[in-house]
């Protein structure tokens, strides 16, 4: 008995970048706040790329007295050494935002692999690398890093690594958790049914279903190690010869500029990772938001049905 | 001659049960799920086998066991009279080709990734057959047909949330027999089906049985056991307790346990109601199986007897034929 | 029959979807049901059958719009919305959820949950209550002395009999009961169609069983109406549903559930049901049915009184149209 299946409904298999673009659509469109946060972290990439072409002077043109006030020629105002803060802001995002993004793709990277393991092998390994996980998420990150960094001598890689080691942990459990119902699903029992191996098991079934997990905790990453960048910066632990955002604050406040009155040392640095932190965040959580539909139950249980007119005169 | 595909004989599975805290400290007796307990049968070539039971009677324990899904503790699995029950697992992979399963939720068991054509290549793929992309597309395009999903062309890049229940329910067939497989394996294959895409899934898998496949069909509903399948063995707390050919099964229950069943299977015909045998309580836990015959607790015919002695799997005398066996000291 | 105790009257209701589409789930279903009648409906999924007691509940989200007439003893339950509703909901019209028997708290009481929609709708307090409580859990099978168990205590039978308890907790007269047996056992299943059955005899309820398990309806329902693309195509006595059907789905439906001890072919619909979210031209079931002619490709059958106490929607059944043929 065959069916007549031709006469199904069907829909066109669309493309899949047309999916894409339409799922992306999607998830923009009930979601403004990822649309700024997008907006004002693409910003930041762009001006950070083109700082040579966009900063007004160079970070070490004195083009001032110190601590000059804002004014045509330095919109934001100098620094201590008579410096353009605007100028220093573009090229301190360069060393701020490859920090973050190259940080957190360390997180990602150690998170991903230790949460995929555990998640799919179960039993002594997830115990031994959850156990390990949870050292790590004891340790007050901060002061560590000082430790490390300073034993480490300051340098970007050193700092790199030491914040992508710290930040691994709640990316390695969420993936952990989300790996271990994905390890359930009957379509991979089936595969493994086939005679599939783990390797393949996790590249082709386990892998695809996280990864957008994945993505949505890397760009909330970078927020934390943007902001873990500023404070080692800050506290003089990063390369001294690269203006970053926190090093712009450390200079500022060691050459005393909140008693010259010169705030507009401090505050535009302090604004940027503020800004970049808040755009992250937006994205990060919209992206968790769609991806994560239990998140959206609440108001699918609500009653509030609408009542409408009855519809009369249908005879025909 | 007879041609067994599979031979299944004493096994036995059992689970350790997850002792708390508290248990543990209080050091109580490590306790066993009695899924499987020494259950036999076999299978003939181009035969379909329903394993008929309700929820935790180890139907669906016997046939991972089967699959090597699990560990069976002890007893025989044949297949084509080797035993693979002992194999170890770096050697399994020639062994799942020739054994496939199919799922009950069509909506789970393919990945919402994968399109028709990457679905059902996958297992070409695992166990290296084909030699080039045209080779192996060829073999697909040949399991959508064999599958009644023509012409292929129409569902070949389609995604699984663009296809009806039993068209997903064909692809993961087709996805199994691509690698030609001596035995199916069918996990209630139509239970989360509509009602009217039912028959159309099982009389494909009659026809394939026609064709030489042997099938091991899981199922819950008697109903369709009865239509579909040459026999049928009645499990009950990890025990076939009747076994025979499906028609004389259904329509000549030995068993008190199978025929408590039968009595109370709703019939689609409302001149059919009839005085139903309901026993009480629910099937017990398989922890704690009662002494004797399992079934004695809630069998409406017990004496003292069945407390103690723990009846086989013989020959009914009053069936009619000598294949009809049932596990009741009475029978 | 005498006057119904429920009577639902062209009900509508359309979910909103992405895009300023709509989802017409329910299109126009009409019924009445009388006190201590046994009311079977019976579709596919995606039928409408869940959403159309949903809607007599008046529990639907926001991105439902509904119109129509549910009366309740002559009182239109819809007339407010909300407000009409909620004075009258679990008191006087009671439901069984789908996978109830899951669904319980599991951090309080059996009784306790059953006390709760008493003292909400003010109808007994403390000890009362409690008495009552057990009264109810007496009356579904499960002894007064286990009210103080827990959810995760009970086996499914037991928590599906719980779930039971709780809708007759206020007295209700109408009892929906949605799929309340697909997830139990063979055994089971009969228990509580045995419960079902001797509840609506001993307390006059009225009861409406959902479900897409044709033989279930068969054996405990009088009356039934077959569901399809959010209508009602067949109404009547269950007996005359299986014996001479007047549409063919109803035939083909019938058909295509396997009989234990029968000889007959069970058969497949070929094709799926139409979409809903797009307008239906002519009979929804036409490109599915063995007997269309050409009247159903653009005319949509009303559902017509047929005799006493039968209504289908089939041209077929219309004698202009077979003179026409």
């Amino acid at each position: 008995m065959s069916t007549a299946l031709e006469q199904e409904p069907g829909v066109v298999a669309e493309s899949s970048q047309r999916r894409l673009l339409k799922a992306v659509w999607e998830l923009l469109k009930d979601r403004p706040s990822a649309v700024v946060g997008a907006a004002v972290l693409g910003l930041l990439v762009l001006l950070a790329i083109f700082a040579p072409l966009v900063a007004p002077h160079g970070i070490h043109d004195k083009i001032g007295e110190p601590f000059g006030s804002p004014s045509s020629y330095g919109p934001l105002g100098l620094d201590d050494g008579g410096t353009d803060v605007l100028s220093l802001l573009i090229w301190g995002a360069r060393i701020s935002l490859t920090v973050g993004f190259a940080a957190s793709l360390v997180a990602i990277l150690i998170g991903g692999t230790v949460g995929i393991l555990a998640g799919y092998f179960g039993g002594a390994t997830d115990s031994t690398l959850m156990r390990i996980t949870d050292y790590f998420l004891a340790i007050p990150d901060v002061p560590l890093m000082i430790v490390v960094a300073a034993i480490w001598g300051p340098s970007l890689s050193h700092i790199v690594l030491v914040i992508g080691l710290l930040l691994w942990t709640s990316t390695a459990r969420i993936v952990r958790a989300q790996v271990k119902s994905v390890r359930e699903r009957v379509y991979v029992k089936r595969a493994r049914a086939l005679g599939a191996g783990s390797g393949r098991i996790i590249f082709r079934h386990v892998l695809p279903q996280v990864a957008p997990l994945l993505v949505a905790n890397t760009v909330l990453t970078i927020a934390v190690a943007i902001f873990d960048e500023t404070a080692l910066a800050f506290l003089g632990l990063s390369d001294p010869s690269k203006i970053s955002w926190g090093k712009m604050i450390r200079n500022a406040t060691d050459s005393a500029a909140i008693s010259a009155g010169a705030w507009w040392a401090i505050v535009p640095p302090g604004v940027c990772v503020a800004f970049v932190i808040l755009a992250c965040t937006l994205i990060g959580q919209a992206m968790e938001d769609a991806l994560n539909p239990r998140l959206r139950v609440a108001h699918l249980a609500a009653r509030g049905f609408r009542l409408r007119p009855r519809m009369l005169g249908d005879d025909l | 001659m007879t041609d067994t595909v599979l031979q299944v004989e004493d096994l036995v599975v059992r689970y350790p049960v997850q002792r708390g805290i508290v248990a543990t400290l209080r050091r109580q007796r490590k306790q066993q799920v009695h899924a499987v307990e020494g259950v036999s049968f076999s299978l003939e070539r181009g035969q379909m086998l329903a394993l008929v039971g309700e929820s935790g009677c180890g139907k669906t324990t016997t046939a991972q066991a089967i699959l090597r899904l699990i560990d069976a503790d002890h007893g025989a699995i044949r297949l084509e009279g080797r035993d693979i029950s002992a194999v170890p697992h770096s050697e399994l992979r020639p062994l799942r080709r020739r054994v496939q399963i199919i799922y009950q939720d069509p909506y789970e068991s393919l990945d919402p990734r994968f399109r028709v054509r990457d679905a059902v290549e996958e297992p070409l793929k695992i166990h290296k057959i084909g030699d080039s992309s045209q080779a192996r597309r060829s073999l697909v395009t040949g399991a959508l047909e064999r599958v009644g999903l023509t012409p292929p062309d129409l569902f070949l890049d389609r995604y699984p949330h663009e296809l009806s229940g039993g068209q997903r329910q064909r692809v993961a067939i087709a996805a199994a027999l691509v690698l030609e497989p001596e035995l199916l394996v069918a996990d209630e294959p139509v239970s989360m089906l509509d009602v009217s895409v039912r028959a159309g899934v099982l009389s494909l898998l009659d026809q394939l049985r026609r064709e030489g496949l042997t099938i091991l069909m899981i199922t819950h509903d008697l109903s369709t056991a009865a239509h579909f399948a040459d026999r049928i063995a009645v499990m009950y707390l990890g025990r076939v307790v009747e076994e025979g050919p499906a028609k004389d099964v259904v329509r000549n229950p030995q068993h008190p346990y199978t025929k408590a069943l039968m009595s109370v299977v709703p019939r689609p015909d409302p001149r059919e109601r009839k005085r139903r045998e309901i026993l009480k309580g629910e099937t017990p836990n398989p922890i704690e199986v009662p002494s004797g015959c399992r079934f004695h607790p809630r069998c409406p015919v017990a004496q003292d007897v069945c407390a103690t002695d723990d009846p086989e799997l013989r020959a009914a005398k009053a069936a009619a034929t000598p294949e009809h066996r049932s596990a009741c000291l009475f029978t | 029959m005498n006057s119904p105790v429920l009577r639902v009257d062209d009900l509508h209701v359309w979910f909103d979807l992405p895009h300023g589409q709509e989802l017409h789930a329910v299109q126009g279903v009409s019924l009445e049901l009388a006190a201590g009648e046994r009311f079977g409906l019976v579709g596919e999924s995606g039928c409408g059958k869940t959403t159309t007691i949903l809607a007599l509940m008046g529990l639907l989200p926001s991105s439902a719009s509904v119109s129509g007439a549910v009366e309740l003893d002559g009182y239109d339950l819809l007339a407010d919305g909300e407000e009409s509703m909620r004075p009258h909901r679990w008191k006087d019209i009671a439901m069984v959820f789908q996978g109830a028997m899951n669904a319980l708290n599991p951090v309080q009481t059996v009784g306790a949950q059953v006390v709760e929609p008493m003292a909400f709708h003010g109808i007994a307090d403390g000890d009362e209550a409690k008495v009552r409580a057990g009264e109810l859990l007496e009356m579904v099978g499960i002894g007064a002395d286990r009210a103080d168990r827990y959810p995760h205590e009970f086996s499914g039978g037991m928590r599906q009999r719980a779930a039971i308890a709780m809708a007759l907790a206020c007295e209700p007269k109408v009892l929906l009961a949605d799929e309340p047996t697909t997830a139990l056992d063979v055994m089971v299943q009969a228990q509580i169609l045995e419960l079902l059955t001797g509840l609506s005899e001993d307390l006059g309820l009225t009861l409406v069983f959902v479900t897409h398990d044709i033989p279930v309806i068969a054996e405990l329902c009088d009356r039934a109406a077959v569901m399809y693309a959010g209508e009602i195509v067949e109404e009547g006595p269950v007996d005359a549903l299986y014996h001479e059907p007047l549409h063919p789905y109803t035939r083909l439906l019938f058909g295509a559930i396997p009989d234990p001890l029968g000889e007959k072919d069970v058969i497949s619909i070929p094709g799926a049901p139409p979409r809903l979210d797009r307008e239906i031209v002519g009979c929804p079931f036409n490109p599915r049915c063995d007997v269309a002619f050409e009247r159903c490709v653009d005319q949509r059958p009303k559902l017509l009184q047929l005799g006493d106490r039968r209504r289908a929607a089939c041209h077929r059944n219309d004698p202009a149209s077979e003179a026409a043929s």
